[in-house]
């Protein structure tokens, strides 16, 4: 089981004199659980998320953020895995070495890549975070025989292509692709399609819930998936979503302004964000209660303290 | 002596001119171009005088115009001094012969088809040197099966030997005269080697028609001249260039293609090409279409240091239509100039237009096109799209589209688009395990989509990995 722990996280825009969000956030997240993060608008929820992946429009002053592996998370790589390469400085990471320890990122407004259909994307990704996986768990002796490898160059025609090892073969991910779809009532074409361009907005959200269930990671954390969505479509993606955890053992981050796609995933955590911290956690009762009386009160727990 | 001339019948076209050229001290002394060179070009081949003819007027022309300095915007031609240009025949030649041995060649060509992961003995046929075994093997089969046909496909210096009354008709008469710009006119007076193409009435050539460029053992290949015939209703794809760099120690390549697209035909052509970086590459390709006929050109143009090239279309016939698909890549000093022109003469005519540029490193890329819609065009279509993709902030690109619209009942649309690399896009793609460089090549093979898709599958993965090695900087 992985943890996502945040202590103390402090960031702000990165740029001189750049706005500072993140006050102080901490967040611990297991896989299998699921916590929903709300909180108004510019409370610093998205910026959380971008955080994590390792966007660099935002610079991290002070604080972790740290991902820690068990047996069950590391099943995959052929050799045992030691103490020190079970705990990862996820700051110290490229958001592709994060998403290959497990991090993934839903996106609120997921870029559209023309040119470049969903089947041909999704399995470069999948190979990419592959291959990404196995450097960051190979011991460095190796890993300099292997750049000695790469550069002694290629034996085979450029029209035959290097050999792909240990790579998931075509037929073998549309397989995969096919019924992970399916799980999401997606339409075959999907399949064949530019990522995400021209889709509809509750066709990004479900691509994003289908990449998580494809790229298998430990902790998903998701951006507002549920906004804009239609009432069939919401449906469609929490079931996507609960599968995550059901199915994967997912931990999941589930950011949101609205109590409604609660009904749908239940949460095991629901926390509130003001002002770049965490003001208030609670159980799924929580969540309701926040529907029912807003933010105020939290905001002015959050004053009467200070 | 006569050993010598025994000598000499052995050794290839390129070895006797470089003899001749020492027998004759005023020649070798001379710089700039004259007449003189070009007669002892057109007499190496053996030309009818009529050629040689035509080179001479040619020559004359060139002599005449000025160089173009006056776009705005275009590529600085200062460098290319005509002066020098016949003294750089000299390296060639020079080199061809030691050609053989692969450690000459330059070192970004021989980065570049390592990188490609060619082995030696492909990479010797690539670089034009030993025998092309596939290619060779196509060619021949094809000549073959379509020689019942009446489809000539040959070398075109073999053209001007073997079908000379088709050459005479159309090789810069009617669809490239050498008047048509400065470039075209020495195009026209030293040109050589190339591709004939002719294909006659109601015959449809179902494979393509493969050439690859023979710089090295063409000798001044630099100046090739492709002529395509296409009669009414038949059908061929031309696809020139491997994907491979020429080996290049000049720095000037000047090629002509002309097309004749009769009634009701379709000829596609479409290249690859890379040149090397100290390429001044200045073309004119243009293509003459008859009623209902229709023409597509598709290209990708990498490399060189500057680029001038607006493959174009004149559509004479009612109902002819022209698709033109092209791309470029400009890196660091390389600046490329390139776009389409159209001209419709005639009602009914429609054209597309895309194009897709990619600049990095402070390169540079221009789109300049030009449609014209004719008095008496009526109910003709045109569509103009231009995409450029900057990688940052250092990097140009330019669009200038003209339109010259002389008819009411038109349907014109044009539709331009400049955007940098997204910060936000590239993040989405490593945020999936892409890295930085596999999620830019990834929007960048998806940029360049809509080209690889026309072409056939092996030049669409050599067109691909070229882009991925000028993303990488390494061709130098």
């Amino acid at each position: 089981m992985a943890t996502l722990q945040i202590n103390n996280l402090h960031a702000k825009v990165a740029e001189e004199g750049g706005e500072s969000i993140l006050r102080g956030v901490d967040l611990e997240v297991n896989s299998g659980e699921i916590h929903a993060l709300m909180g108004p608008n510019g409370s610093g929820k998205s910026t959380t998320a971008k955080v994590i992946a390792g966007h660099p429009a935002y610079e991290v002053t002070d604080g972790e953020i740290t991902l820690v592996l068990d047996d069950e998370d590391v099943a995959d790589i052929d050799e045992e895995v030691p103490a020190e390469k079970r705990e990862w400085d996820l700051l110290a990471l490229e958001p592709n070495e994060r998403a290959a320890l497990g991090i993934f990122l839903g996106f609120q407004y997921p870029a559209e890549i023309e040119g470049v259909t969903m089947t041909n994307f999704l399995r470069q990704a999948l190979n990419a975070k592959a291959e990404e996986r196995e450097e960051l768990f190979e011991d460095e002796d190796e890993d300099e025989a292997e750049a000695d490898e790469e550069e002694s160059g290629y034996d085979t025609s450029p029209m035959e292509g290097n050999p792909d090892d240990g790579e998931i073969g075509v037929a073998e991910f549309q397989q995969l692709l096919k019924e992970k779809m399916e799980l999401l009532d997606m339409d075959e074409k999907f399949a064949q399609r530019y990522l995400n361009a021209g889709f509809s907005g509750g066709e990004k959200k479900q691509n994003e819930v289908l990449q998580a269930a494809i790229l298998e990671p430990a902790i998903a954390v998701l951006d507002e998936i549920d906004s804009g969505l239609d009432i069939d479509r919401l449906q469609d993606v929490s079931e996507g979503i609960n599968a995550l955890r059901d199915e994967q053992g997912t931990g999941v981050l589930q950011i949101t302004h609205y109590q409604r796609i609660l009904d749908y995933v239940e949460p095991d955590h629901v926390h509130v964000m003001i002002d770049g911290k965490i003001a208030e956690s609670g159980g799924a009762d929580l969540a309701e209660k926040l529907e029912d009386e807003g933010y105020d009160w939290v905001r002015e727990q959050v004053y009467e303290t200070a | 002596m006569s050993s010598d001339q025994d000598h000499l019948k052995e050794t290839d076209t390129e070895a006797r001119f470089e003899f001749k050229k020492e027998e004759r001290s005023s020649f070798q002394a001379e710089k700039g171009l004259t007449e003189e060179t070009i007669r002892v070009i057109s007499e190496d081949k053996g030309e009818p005088e009529w050629m040689l003819k035509r080179r001479l007027r040619a020559l004359e022309q060139f002599q005449e115009m000025p160089m173009p300095t006056d776009w705005p915007g275009q590529p600085d031609l200062s460098e290319v001094d005509v002066n020098e240009i016949i003294p750089y025949i000299r390296p060639d030649v020079e080199t061809r012969e030691s050609v053989d041995d692969w450690t000459d060649l330059p070192d970004d060509i021989k980065d570049t088809f390592d990188k490609l992961g060619i082995p030696e003995a492909e990479k010797n046929a690539l670089s034009g040197v030993g025998a092309q075994y596939e290619s060779e093997v196509v060619y021949q089969n094809m000549q073959e099966q379509w020689e019942e046909k009446g489809v000539i496909f040959c070398n075109m210096d073999e053209a001007v030997q073997e079908h000379g009354d088709l050459v005479r008709e159309h090789f810069m008469t009617k669809c490239v005269p050498p008047s048509d710009n400065k470039f075209a006119a020495l195009h026209g007076a030293i040109w050589s080697g190339g591709s004939f193409v002719y294909v006659p009435e109601d015959t449809t050539v179902e494979m393509p028609v493969q050439a690859y460029f023979r710089m090295n053992s063409e000798g001044m290949g630099q100046f090739e001249h492709t002529l395509i015939i296409a009669e009414e209703n038949s059908e061929v794809h031309y696809i020139e260039g491997c994907s491979a760099p020429k080996y290049s120690a000049f720095n000037l390549h000047s090629g002509g293609v002309e097309v004749f697209v009769g009634e009701g035909a379709h000829v596609q052509y479409s290249t690859v090409q890379n040149w090397s970086k100290n390429t001044y590459n200045l073309n004119t390709k243009r293509a003459l279409v008859e009623a209902d006929g229709r023409m597509e050109w598709i290209s990708g143009s990498m490399g060189s240091k500057a680029t001038m090239l607006y493959p174009s279309t004149v559509l004479k016939g009612p109902g002819a239509s022209d698709n033109h698909i092209t791309i470029a890549f400009a890196g660091e000093g390389q600046n490329i100039d390139t776009g389409a022109k159209v001209y419709h003469n005639a009602p009914e005519t429609k054209s597309t237009i895309e194009s897709k540029s990619i600049s990095k490193d402070g390169g540079r890329t221009n789109y300049r096109g030009l449609v014209h819609i004719a008095d008496g065009a009526a109910d003709s279509s045109t569509s103009v799209e231009c995409d450029a993709l900057m990688f940052d902030n250092e990097s140009t690109s330019d669009t200038m589209p003209y339109m010259e619209i002389n008819e009411s009942t038109v349907d014109v649309a044009h539709e331009a688009t400049v955007g940098k690399i997204g910060d936000e896009d590239v993040f989405y793609l490593q945020s999936r395990g892409l890295d930085d460089d596999d999620a830019k090549q990834m929007i960048v093979s998806g940029f360049i989509e809509p080209i690889t898709e026309e072409l056939p599958i092996e030049y669409a993965v050599e067109l691909n990995r070229l882009v991925e090695l000028e993303m990488e900087g390494s061709l130098g």
